[in-house]
């Protein structure tokens, strides 16, 4: 049910029309004057303020702990075996399909994974990678996680597939995390 | 000479004609160091006015940064539009720089002083129509940019050229009547003496208002923003100079910033009392040059200041804003200085 009566009419509404000040006269180049010197005040302000450039291959902006950078495949501390089963979960769930696993068959006498199985070829492509953080997700042993490094440029389309080895490296300390409360 | 006297006007002070050349290399040499001095000062200044550093790449502090525009400018190729007329096109930048650096000449640095027993002047040519000759030049450096604009064969440039026309024009007169208060009031047309003339009071205290719109008008003859109507690089893409490259672009935009050089000596040596300083301070003569060109650095950064502020202005508030309102103004500051002259010297 409609109320006619709160219908909106636009001929009911009041129209205030503000116009700006008459340009020129000497009231208009008083008030040029008087702007003039309000705009130099306030530039002047600005340029004793210092500058907020930061200038980025010498400085750099800390990144958030839960930035989602260059990805890194983890070992268990005690015995030093991949957590890295091959189960292949993080190659299903990559919406840009950059993550390969080929998974082989753990032996007694070359123990590579904790499990029975663990990766012999895992690469992600991070030229096609993007950074959505699912491989994280589902993976079920924390094997793969996001890290904080996102200086990843190249020459090379080739040189920016990574292999297990470079994921399983410690990175270079490239980014600075963000302090607590910074 | 003195039969071509009253033609050539009568120079204040002759000297030997080595000093003479000496003093032109001199000059030359002097704007060459100062232009890249002001480009850096604007580039690093206008970049703290915008909360950022400006260039530090080159150099320490980006010292060095005019001297890498300059060489890749210098090494540029050798560029000309089809449709441009050839010699004009080329002679257009000359005419800038040339007519620059002789408005140059003619800002006194200094008195005269003994120089292994020559008296020398520390200024170029101390003529006697001084500001007459400084207006002649800058009529001719019209055609520097007209020249460029309109040998170009580009519509862009041509629309520059003549929006140059228009705004120097009209800029012009008031900054000639601004200059006339000055002039009567101290008697002579020599820049020197009119430097000599601001003993005791420098003329920017009874010219005040001669010197504001002595300064408005600057801002419009040397085509800095607001007033950078020329080179609206929003409309015109670069104004007159859009089809120059390489080394005529460096001598049109050298022959600008020595412009910017030119009015703010002009509005040290005729307002702000030259070589002299406030309070009876009188420093030895060799000090007088730095004195100049502090009140010239002055000037200088005022000019990015303003640069880094005010947006630039429409063609038709340019206009209106010179004829109907800089130009009464300076016409009545002329004729206001002119009675109270007659009447206090009576």
């Amino acid at each position: 049910m409609i109320d006619s009566s709160k219908d909106w009419r636009p001929a009911d509404d009041e129209i205030i029309v503000v116009h700006g000040p008459t340009p020129g006269g000497a009231g208009g180049a008083y008030r040029i004057f008087g702007e003039t010197l309000r705009g130099l005040k306030t530039t002047f302000v600005n340029a004793t303020k210092g500058t907020t450039t930061i200038s980025y291959p010498e400085e750099k902006v800390p990144v958030y702990p839960r930035f989602r950078g260059r990805h890194r495949l983890h070992r268990f501390e005690d015995t030093g075996l991949e957590k890295c089963v091959g189960c292949s979960l993080c190659a299903a769930a990559c919406p840009a399909d950059c993550i390969r696993v080929v998974a082989a068959e753990n032996t007694p006498e070359h123990r590579v994974s904790a499990g029975e199985r663990y990766a012999s070829v895992y690469e992600i492509n991070l030229s096609r990678c993007i950074f959505c953080g699912y491989c994280e997700v589902a993976c079920p042993f924390d094997a793969i996680t996001m890290g904080n490094d996102y200086e990843m440029s190249d020459y090379h389309r080739s040189d920016l597939i990574f292999t297990k080895e470079m994921l399983l490296a410690e990175p270079f300390e490239r980014s600075p995390i963000r302090a607590e409360g910074e | 000479m003195n039969g071509l006297a009253p033609v050539l006007g009568v120079v204040g002070y002759y000297e030997p004609w080595w000093i003479q050349i000496i003093k032109s290399i001199v000059i030359f040499a002097l704007g060459l160091q100062i232009v890249p001095i002001v480009l850096l000062g604007e580039r690093k200044l206008l970049g703290r006015f915008q909360g950022r550093p400006g260039p530090n790449r080159v150099g320490p502090f980006g010292l060095l940064q005019p001297l890498a525009d300059i060489g890749k400018l210098a090494f540029k190729a050798d560029f000309r539009p089809r449709t441009s007329i050839g010699w004009l096109f080329q002679l257009a930048p000359i005419i800038s720089i040339l007519t620059a650096a002789a408005a140059f000449s003619i800002i006194p640095f200094g008195d005269t002083v003994d120089i292994f027993g020559t008296p020398v002047g520390l200024y170029g040519v101390d003529v006697s129509i001084g500001p007459l000759y400084l207006f002649a030049f800058g009529a001719v450096a019209f055609y520097g940019i007209m020249l460029g604009g309109w040998a170009s064969g580009s519509k862009y440039s041509f629309l520059g050229a003549m929006r140059a026309a228009a705004q120097l024009i009209s800029y012009e007169v008031s900054q000639g009547l601004a200059l006339l208060g000055v002039v009567m009031t101290a008697g002579t047309l020599s820049l020197t003496e009119i430097v000599q003339a601001q003993q005791g009071m420098w003329y920017v205290v009874p010219q005040f208002l001669g010197f504001l719109i002595f300064l408005v008008a600057s801002f419009a003859e040397t085509n800095r923003a607001p007033f950078d109507l020329v080179e609206a690089d929003a409309e015109l893409v670069g104004g007159y100079n859009t089809e120059y490259g390489g080394a005529r672009f460096a001598s049109f935009f050298f022959a600008e910033y020595l412009n910017i050089l030119v009015v703010s000596g002009i509005m040290v040596t005729v307002f702000l009392g030259g070589w002299l300083l406030p309070f009876g301070i009188n420093p030895p003569t060799f000090v007088d040059p730095f004195v100049v060109l502090g009140k010239m650095a002055l000037f200088v950064v005022f000019f990015i200041w303003v640069r880094a502020t005010l947006p630039r202005l429409r063609y038709d508030q340019l206009m209106s804003f010179g004829w109907k309102i800089l130009l009464p103004l300076a016409t009545l500051n002329a004729l206001v200085t002119a009675i109270l002259v007659v009447v206090l010297d009576s």
